[in-house]
């Protein structure tokens, strides 16, 4: 006992803290668009981590290969996503609207596989890596912060003012919020619902392309890479309850904490655990999601 | 057309068949091809109810790595170690589904439930890996050469074929079971609308639960059996979200509904990839030096791109698709 306490209250303790803080902000990105996309279009789009994949892939070639700037890159893949995201709902979940829920989430996890699938023919399986790090500020003489991470958190908490600013301020905006509460009346009252879709899937595709921007300093990118944070983004959105994004930027720091608390009693595997486990206790208690408002 | 008597036909070469000259490599596939079809006729028994369960690489995990641990770790023979199995996941299905079902999650939130279910299985094989080997794989110990009934091992292939053909037989047989049952009734009641047919006195939780531990206990043994057949286990090649996805995504190739829909995934799956490699080959094609194609990702490119069509023009995969032609064309023939 007195083992973990010490252990508690150690100075890596509080290091492990602010980590979890700042994987939040990227679970926080991770996750706003998916829940966009869910919240307007009622969609889960299980190939959303492919697509920041292929966003990865694009800042990679950009920015190593074609000597691009690193701003410039992000730029990039943020239009090579939203152009993506544009696609899935122009070719596939366009023509599944009236499809039982299921059968699109299974359409989009055929885009999952397609995805990986396209990556491997084009760019191998060998791991890459964009060669930038930012290095890291030092708190004290024994914490130190990546200052990719902190960029991140920045980032995603940025984006989140951003786009509420936009669903609650802009006329476009107004338009997506009302969509969400009411599909069918929406369409009697003259609005272009194919036009609303469409847009919503660019901007929760470009979405993915600013994760993929934060992601690509941090890991390396290969054509599986999805299926490593795929899983954990739609426990986010699930546990902050779909299509809510308060609830998902909350869920998203519940969610890292128990990551990376859990990774420091024990292994890193065992933090996953522990937030699987704890989602799907969660989910027992209320099916809605934790944060979700009761309507 | 005489049914029993082209049932009669098909049943002959497929006890026949290792006796046809079929090659060791046919036959191989033959063998994968029946265990994964039981997997996924194991699967559809939930599946074809609604239940969309994303989660079933967990129970095939279990299934797998249960034996083979009891085996090595125990010495506990897999006659023993296939039912600990089984019971584990039929034990996971329970404290899984119950909550489930109780809470009325459906629809995309079980399969998204489920999905984290074989997520925490699989990072739990992980960090593990001391005693499972993590993402390196696990290998039940040989018994020896030649084939053993108390390890449950065989070196020839033929055995095994035999083994894997009757559990096929005994997956259809279930499979048929329960379509004839009180429990489909009820469970076709349920997907329809769960208020109504608790009010008309379904037990929903219960029904549910029957086939989910049914569907569990089903794909855990594919499991058990694929590890002794492989000798060799993963979690990425029993387990995980890739896994999972591949047993839904088989099932809605072949047909969801019909008894024979996820054997028929199941050949054309499999068989599609294994054209594809042996005909496109794994190596990297280089136009430039710059650029170059690596051709071993190309089955999945094709599996993804089938999926999506699939799903958009035959929701009801190739089986149901033929059925639905064949009696559309009697009614036709009736009404005329």
């Amino acid at each position: 006992m007195a083992e973990f306490t010490e252990a508690l209250f150690s100075i890596f303790f509080v290091e492990t803290l602010i980590n979890g803080l700042l994987l939040g902000g990227v679970l926080a990105l991770l996750s706003l668009g998916l829940n966009l996309i869910f919240g307007v279009i009622d969609v889960v789009w299980i190939c959303y981590a492919e697509i920041i994949m292929l966003g990865m892939y694009t800042i990679y070639f950009l920015h190593v290969d074609g000597g691009m700037p690193l701003i410039a890159a992000a730029a990039g893949g943020v239009g090579v996503t939203a152009l993506l995201g544009w696609l899935t709902h122009r070719l596939v979940i366009g023509y599944l609207l009236d499809a039982a829920p299921i059968n699109q989430l299974l359409a989009t996890g055929g885009l999952l596989f397609f995805f990986q699938g396209l990556a491997m023919v084009a760019f191998g399986i060998e791991f890459r890596n964009l060669g930038v790090s930012l290095g890291s500020l030092a708190l004290s003489e024994d914490i130190y912060l990546s200052w990719t991470r902190l960029l991140s958190f920045a980032i995603a908490a940025g984006v989140v003012i951003v786009l509420f600013q936009f669903l609650s301020r802009s006329y476009l905006g107004a338009a997506i919020r009302a969509i969400s509460q009411d599909r069918e009346i929406m369409v009697l009252m003259g609005v272009n619902t194919k036009k609303l879709y469409l847009l919503t899937s660019a901007i929760g595709g470009g979405l993915a392309g600013l994760a993929a921007a934060l992601l690509a300093m941090q890991y390396d990118v290969h054509p599986f890479i999805g299926l490593s944070f795929g899983p954990i983004t739609f426990m986010v959105c699930v546990m902050g309850g779909l299509g809510n994004m308060v609830g998902g930027f909350l869920a998203a720091f519940v969610f890292s904490e128990l990551i990376t608390i859990g990774g420091y009693f024990a292994e890193l595997e065992w933090g996953y655990v522990l937030a699987f486990g704890f989602f799907i206790a969660a989910m027992f208690i209320r099916p809605e999601g934790l944060f979700a408002r009761k309507s | 057309m005489n049914s029993k008597l082209l049932v009669a036909i098909v049943a002959a070469v497929l006890v026949a068949l290792p006796f046809l000259g079929i090659g060791p490599y046919p036959l191989h596939l033959v063998i994968v091809i029946l265990i994964w079809s039981f997997a996924y006729t194991g699967w559809s028994v939930m599946g074809r109810f609604g239940l969309v369960s994303l989660g079933h690489g967990a129970f095939m995990a279990v299934g797998g790595y249960v034996t083979a641990l009891l085996w090595n770790e125990v010495g506990l023979t897999p006659w023993i170690g296939i039912p600990v199995a089984m019971a584990c996941a039929a034990g996971l299905a329970v404290l899984i589904g119950y909550p489930c079902f109780r809470f009325r999650i459906i629809g995309h939130y079980f399969a998204l439930v489920t999905l984290a279910l074989s997520e925490v299985v699989r990072q739990i094989i992980i960090a593990t890996r001391d005693t499972t080997g993590g993402s390196l794989g696990y290998t039940p110990e040989r018994f020896g050469d030649g084939w053993s009934i108390v390890a449950f091992q065989s070196d020839d292939r033929m055995m095994f074929y035999y083994v894997a053909l009757f559990f096929w037989m005994v997956g259809l047989v279930i499979w048929r079971l329960v379509d004839r049952s009180m429990s489909r009734y009820a469970l076709e009641a349920i997907w329809e609308d769960e208020d109504a047919a608790a009010a008309v006195g379904v037990q929903v939780t219960k029904e549910k639960l029957k086939v989910t531990v049914l569907s569990a206990v089903m794909t855990a043994f594919a499991g058990a059996m694929y590890c002794q057949y492989q000798m060799f286990i993963s979690p990425d090649t029993i387990g995980g979200v890739g896994i999972s996805l591949q047993i839904v995504f088989a099932v809605v190739v072949g047909g969801i509904y019909s008894m024979l829909g996820p054997t028929i995934g199941a050949v054309i799956t499999i068989l599609l990839a294994e054209v594809l490699r042996i005909w496109i080959g794994t190596e990297a094609i280089c136009l430039t030096d710059k650029i170059c194609f690596n051709a071993a990702g190309v089955p999945l490119l094709v599996y993804g791109i089938m999926l999506i069509l699939f799903i958009i023009f035959l929701p009801k995969g190739v089986v149901g698709a033929v059925i639905d032609k064949w009696q559309g064309r009697g009614k036709r023939a009736e009404q005329s």
